[in-house]
């Protein structure tokens, strides 16, 4: 017999975590669902860029609705007027390139021209900018034409561009393709490899050590976390290198996205181990798996915008957990938040870990 | 051999439902024996194993290992035993020098993979993974894993079930071998043959029951001597020793 020390479940633990993190590196699923597929993606949206364009553009609340001018630029598809902020919003939101410009339409009482029209633009998004001006352009010369007394005009155009970050493409698909990136590594991975530990005997041979049970599972965590991290990191920076995306604070942003990250897949592992506990055989996790994947692949703002979905299907979107990793995702890396700005995200996140984690003590299955 | 007993098994009962697997069962297993559990499928070999390895619950009895109960001290236990599993696999994508490092953290206990390796002959074969080798060599793999906390007794199951002869004799060699350095071997088996030729003492199980226990020898002479006759005349051979003696006694790896 030499027992000479105590035994050690921190070190139990790391064996186990060492033991994992080999065994993943070494799984061709688990390295293609969490580089490969993500970094394809990005290349693929990066190169085609978007589809339809639509102009974002802000209106002042008190504007009056009736003028001509108002009336012209509803007419025009392409505009997408949004009135429902405050100057404040709205200037905020023009910053960040979220809003393409803001109008106000002033009357100008017994003078004319009768109408000005204050522009501002934003370099966060030059190019729908000037697809603005040019529409506002053919407004201005259609109302002038018709008015009579030529000639002064009746509306005047007053621009101003400013300043603001440019909002790339790879801005809003790289935080998208990390997330489900997350989401599939922590769904699958968690699910096939409890799942198979338990059919083919390795955790039973491991109950006949005194390892405790925390520390393999808290061992296949830290494993599954530390290569999704890994994973992400790799991301971030090829999209940063390659591809020019923003990363506003730097490597603060990286820090604070990589503990996003790593909340993101503790909450999507709590699913694979409530996939693992229900599927029978390997054959049965991917469908199982795929109904939590699929829908927030589709509805989570993955490739498109949550607000470009129909209305009815928004509360659907609003629900998933993958949302608000995205969306927490989009705000610190683009708008440099840090984890409390985005304290509401985290909420959700935390209510769908306690829900998830409830649900998987009770279906988790150890032998 | 010293009959100081190292496993205590005192009326032990394991019900499932409506089911006794496991029917007052009572037996001890001296230090530095190798031990056979020997009957039919479903007689409760696995499962009175599986209770000795803290891996099962009883439902009623006592029993000691190593002095340390069961109820209150399976802690203490897993750290005195070494357990080989019916069909288990091990840890995916690792090499054998990686498992071995995998259960040396699990026990606590440094040791050189290769020398555990060298133990079980199979040292060749560090860096393959466990399911590219012979059945033989995962069994042998396999009780390797359960040398690695320098138990002092060794639960067996079926490690022999699906070998070669030549394979077969080989593992018998390293069981005597484990048993030559003083641990106790508990196994379980469906071949008589090996039984005789390998346990000091045999427990013959059926239907949850013990109903004999003593030596191989003991149980064939008290046979002969009620009279017992095979209806066919045994020759002083078997097809199996023309096996060995047609393809050797060295063990085949592929």
């Amino acid at each position: 017999m030499n027992q000479p020390l105590p035994y050690s479940n921190f070190k139990a633990t790391l064996a186990m975590a060492k033991a994992s993190f080999r065994s993943i590196l070494r799984s061709p699923s688990s390295v293609v669902f969490t580089l490969a597929f993500p970094l394809i993606f990005i290349l693929v949206f990066g190169f085609i860029g978007g589809g339809g364009i639509t102009v974002d553009v802000g209106v002042a609340k008190d504007n009056n609705q009736q003028n001509p001018i108002y009336q012209a630029l509803t007419k025009i598809k392409a505009i997408h007027l949004v009135e429902t902020e405050t100057a404040a919003e709205m200037r905020s939101e023009l910053e960040k390139g979220r809003l393409d410009g803001i109008i106000d339409i002033h009357t100008n009482p017994g003078k004319l021209p009768a109408y000005v029209v204050d522009v501002e633009y934003t370099k966060a998004s030059l190019e729908k900018g000037n697809i603005l001006k040019s529409l506002l352009n053919n407004v201005f010369y259609q109302i002038n034409l018709h008015a009579p007394g030529s000639p002064p005009p009746v509306a005047e155009l007053k621009e101003v561009t400013v300043e603001g970050r440019e909002y790339k493409t790879i801005d809003f698909i790289l935080p998208g393709q990390l997330g489900f990136s997350l989401l599939s590594s922590g769904v699958f991975g968690t699910a096939f490899v409890f799942l198979s530990l338990r059919l083919t005997l390795v955790i039973k041979r491991f109950f006949a050590t005194p390892v405790q049970r925390y520390s393999i599972v808290l061992g296949e965590a830290l494993a599954r976390i530390t290569f999704a991290l890994i994973g992400a990191l790799i991301i971030i920076l090829i999209g940063h290198f390659a591809f020019g995306f923003t990363l506003i604070h730097g490597f603060t942003t990286v820090i604070n996205m990589l503990v996003m990250a790593a909340i993101g897949v503790i909450v999507f592992m709590g699913f694979g181990f409530i996939i693992s506990g229900v599927a029978k055989n390997e054959s049965s996790v991917p469908p199982i798996a795929n109904i939590v994947t699929l829908p927030q692949f589709l509805l989570s703002g993955t490739f498109f915008s949550i607000s470009a979905f129909p209305s009815w299907l928004q509360p659907i979107s609003k629900a998933l957990p993958l949302t608000y990793l995205n969306d927490a995702m989009r705000k610190i890396a683009f708008e440099g938040a840090g984890l409390t700005d985005v304290g509401h995200q985290l909420l959700i996140l935390a209510i769908w870990g306690i829900i998830v984690y409830a649900i998987a003590v009770k279906t988790f299955k150890w032998e | 051999m010293s009959k100081k007993p190292i496993i205590t098994v005192k009326n032990l009962v394991k019900k499932y439902d409506n089911f006794t697997a496991v029917d007052q069962i009572s037996f001890e297993v001296f230090e530095g024996e190798i031990f056979g559990l020997l009957g039919p499928n479903g007689a409760g070999k696995t499962t009175t194993l599986e209770i000795l390895e803290t891996l099962r619950n009883k439902t009623s009895g006592e029993v000691f290992v190593d002095g340390f109960s069961v109820d209150k001290d399976s802690g203490s236990i897993k750290k005195r035993i070494g357990v080989q599993l019916q069909a288990a696999g091990y840890y995916p994508n690792l090499n054998l020098t990686e498992l071995i490092e995998l259960f040396s953290g699990l026990y606590g206990i440094a040791v050189d993979p290769i020398e555990m390796l060298s133990k079980v002959a199979l040292t060749d074969k560090a860096k393959a993974r466990y399911k590219e080798l012979s059945g033989g060599q995962k069994q042998r793999f396999s009780i390797a894993t359960t040398l690695i906390n320098n138990p002092r007794i060794v639960f067996l199951d079926e490690p022999t079930t699906g070998l070669d002869p030549q394979a077969r004799r080989n593992l018998w060699d390293l069981i005597r071998s484990i048993r030559d350095t003083g641990t106790t071997v508990v196994i379980t088996t469906h071949y008589m043959d090996e039984a005789e030729v390998l346990c000091d003492r045999v427990a013959f199980v059926d239907t949850g029951k013990i109903i004999g226990i003593n030596s191989p020898d003991h149980f064939i002479d008290e046979l002969v001597a009620s009279g017992f006759e095979r209806e066919k005349q045994v020759k002083s051979a078997n097809l199996e020793d023309v096996f060995i003696q047609l393809t050797g006694k060295d063990w085949r790896e592929v």
